[in-house]
């Protein structure tokens, strides 16, 4: 049996490692979630968060791009109440709205052959048509980080792309190298998953995080 | 198994054939052929059931026949069902390696994997290292041994082959032949009952006549074990894979030949990228890259020159490396002022360093000197060799010959190609750098002089420029991957 963690728990995990993430927060009243978008004046993203949730943009569960106080406390309202039960809810994410127009995939899966695996790749809608993604055995070195990122066949994506800067190789290889590093070190680990790790001003951030992790006392 | 019993294997002192057949077209008339034929120095004995004379040569009916202590190998051609037996009277006469060939194993149903499992535990019980079941057989030169069931015998040389099927190896060979860059030693694992192809690249990694391992793969099942193990041996030697099963329907075909399970490719891309080996697509890309790797040094930088004596080649050459780690340099502000002085007006000026038929008889080996050993260049591609005595051919075959002159022209034109490739390969041997030379006269013609030459001076001629900057790009790419570990410590 594995368990998923919540989005902020894995997020939390992932930190620890290096893992870049926005700065937000984790509220469980309208009021925090106002408190916490005063710190900023960029429009705000809002999420219901839990282990359970699947499909949340679906579910119409993730609001995009609100600012003012008002819709702030009315949007963080809207979340907590369209809670279901089996949702296993935690309460709702807010985080600053991010804009970046290339985004890539990363994460730990494990090969039934060669076990766990750095995985990186173009993410984004035509992700899957396109398919362009790199693996390597975890753990890897530095070395291997960077040759992942010189397997990418969309090599244009990695330079100055549509007025923004080209992303900085040392900050993305450093991502690949802390999910290494998780990989190795959180026991029972199954697998991560960053989608989307965008680009913003060159650095990659992760906006959502999956871990899965094998529960204790249990067979694989 | 350790290193002795791979010695036994490959250089043994004497060989005994297991089930030697009178019939021609039977495994075990055509093994015993093969060991008599290509050199090997040591005694050969043979065993037939009726006593059978075979190939002129008497046989024992049984291995407790032949002396004790003497004989290192036995090649078995008998059916599985007496193997074990066979294999307890070879332990007794101090048999240290068996390679089977006898097919009714793990590839045959239940059954036969049963046998296949008594077989490995018999032979670790006896100390036998075995080889196979169901494979073809192996060649070692520095021995003149071809203990196979198929052809060919290729030249000596410091490749040495390793394959999940034995069709490989002989393709392997081939090209070994056809190109004359040779062959050390050659293996086909069959089933990998005891040891498999990683064994046999330990193996070549501690052994002086091997500089490079070339390895056919359809399935790996101990995966970190063997990814482990493989970046061990690369740290040694470059290893060159070619691996089946890179597809979906390609993956099927792998699992019902070799009972493998099929891994997402895109894994075990990763894995060799990693583990420091070259993977090729295809066996052709695979024979270049180790061609490369066993008669060139590797570059220590990217920066490559292109050479050509007329244009076109030079186009496509320049876009092949597009896709690589080598970088078509800028010729260096000095480089051009020599080559200025050597060079009529009209040649290119930057790189490729187009001749545009200026050439003379003295300034393509001067030009060659010049570029390869400038300190800005890492590597240098020569194409256009072999043209002159191409249409020396066509005169010598034409009606008029050896009249008109063209009997002194002819021979002038195969002296000059000769002499081209002789100046570029010392010029590489002088600078240490890689000098690759491509041409498809290789495969078109290989009497021409230029390819002749090549062939001669013990390298490899590249059927085309792209094949050429392919090869040169994992050689490259082999020294990158070295010099991770002098700057991070290995993990």
């Amino acid at each position: 049996m594995t368990t998923t963690l919540s989005e902020s728990e894995s997020k939390a995990l992932l930190s620890k490692f290096g893992v870049p993430f926005l700065p937000e927060a984790l509220v469980t009243s309208p009021a925090e979630a106002v408190a916490f978008a005063a710190s900023s004046s960029s429009p705000m993203a809002l999420k219901l968060c839990g282990a359970n949730i699947a499909h949340k943009s679906e579910r119409g569960l993730v609001h995009l791009g609100v600012s003012g106080a008002d819709s702030i406390r009315d949007s963080c309202q809207k979340l907590l109440e369209a809670a279901r039960p089996e949702d296993n809810a935690t309460g709702v994410l807010i985080a600053p709205m991010a804009n970046g127009l290339r985004e890539f995939i990363a994460g730990i899966s494990v090969d039934p052959v060669f076990g766990a695996t750095v995985v990186f790749g173009l993410g984004g809608v035509l992700a899957e048509a396109i398919a362009d993604v790199t693996v390597r055995l975890a753990p890897i070195r530095r070395h291997d980080a960077f040759d992942m990122l010189a397997s990418l066949r969309s090599q244009s994506l990695l330079g100055d792309f549509r007025g923004e800067p080209a992303v900085n190789l040392e900050a993305l290889a450093n991502l690949l190298c802390a999910l290494s590093t998780a990989s190795s070190e959180i026991d029972g680990l199954v697998s991560i998953d960053l989608n989307p790790v965008m680009i913003i001003n060159g650095m990659p951030v992760a906006l959502d995080a999956l871990v899965e992790i094998e529960q204790p006392g249990t067979a694989a | 198994m350790s290193t002795d019993h791979f010695k036994a294997l490959f250089d043994p002192r004497a060989i005994v054939v297991a089930g030697a057949s009178t019939h021609p077209g039977k495994f075990g008339f055509v093994a015993l052929h093969n060991i008599l034929s290509c050199g090997y120095a040591g005694k050969v004995f043979a065993t037939n059931r009726e006593r059978a004379e075979v190939l002129g040569r008497a046989t024992f009916a049984d291995l407790s026949e032949i002396p004790d202590g003497v004989v290192d190998l036995m090649f078995v051609c008998t059916p599985a069902a007496s193997n074990p037996e066979l294999l307890r009277q070879a332990a007794a006469k101090g048999i240290r390696a068996a390679f089977i060939a006898s097919a009714g194993y793990g590839e045959s149903g239940d059954e036969g994997r049963q046998l296949q499992t008594e077989l490995v535990e018999l032979a670790n019980e006896l100390d036998i290292l075995v080889v196979g079941p169901n494979g073809q057989g192996l060649v070692s030169t520095p021995s003149q041994l071809c203990a196979q069931i198929v052809a060919p015998y290729p030249p000596a040389g410091s490749i040495g082959i390793a394959s999940q099927s034995g069709n490989f190896v002989s393709s392997f060979m081939n090209l070994s032949r056809q190109s004359g860059v040779g062959v050390s030693r050659a293996i086909s694992v069959g089933n990998a009952a005891q040891v498999g192809v990683i064994d046999m690249l330990e193996y070549y990694a501690e052994d002086p006549e091997t500089s490079v391992g070339l390895v056919y793969l359809e399935g790996v099942t101990d995966g970190r074990e063997f990814a482990d193990r493989l970046e061990a041996v690369c740290r040694r030697m470059p290893v060159v894979i070619v691996k089946g099963g890179s597809s979906g329907s390609g993956a099927k075909a792998a699992a019902s030949h070799t009972g493998s399970l099929a891994t997402d490719d895109r894994v075990f891309d990763g894995m060799c990228r990693q583990a420091g080996a070259a993977r090729a697509s295809s066996v052709s890309e695979a024979f270049d890259i180790a061609a490369a790797f066993a008669t060139l040094p590797t570059p220590s930088g990217p920066r490559l020159a292109i050479v050509t004596t007329v244009g076109g080649w030079g186009v496509l050459a320049a876009d092949a490396t597009a896709t690589t780690s080598l970088e078509l340099v800028d010729l260096p502000d000095d480089l051009r002022t020599t080559l200025d002085g050597l060079l009529p007006p009209r040649w290119s000026r930057n790189n490729p360093i187009d001749l545009a038929g200026g050439e003379t008889k003295d300034t393509v080996p001067a030009v060659l000197d010049a570029v390869v050993g400038h300190s800005g260049i890492d590597a240098t591609l020569v194409l256009g060799m072999g043209i002159q005595s191409n249409q020396g051919r066509l005169e010598r075959e034409g009606p008029f010959f050896p009249d008109h002159g063209l009997e002194r022209i002819v021979a002038f034109h195969d002296r000059q190609d000769s002499r081209y490739v002789e100046v570029a390969l010392a010029a590489s041997v002088a600078a240490q750098k890689p000098v690759l030379i491509a041409s498809e006269l290789a495969i078109a013609d290989p009497t021409n002089a230029a390819v002749t030459a090549v062939r001669e001076a013990k390298r490899y001629c590249f059927p085309s420029a792209e094949r050429a900057v392919k090869a040169l790009h994992h050689l490259y790419r082999r020294t990158q991957w070295l010099d991770s570990f002098t700057d991070e410590p290995s993990s």
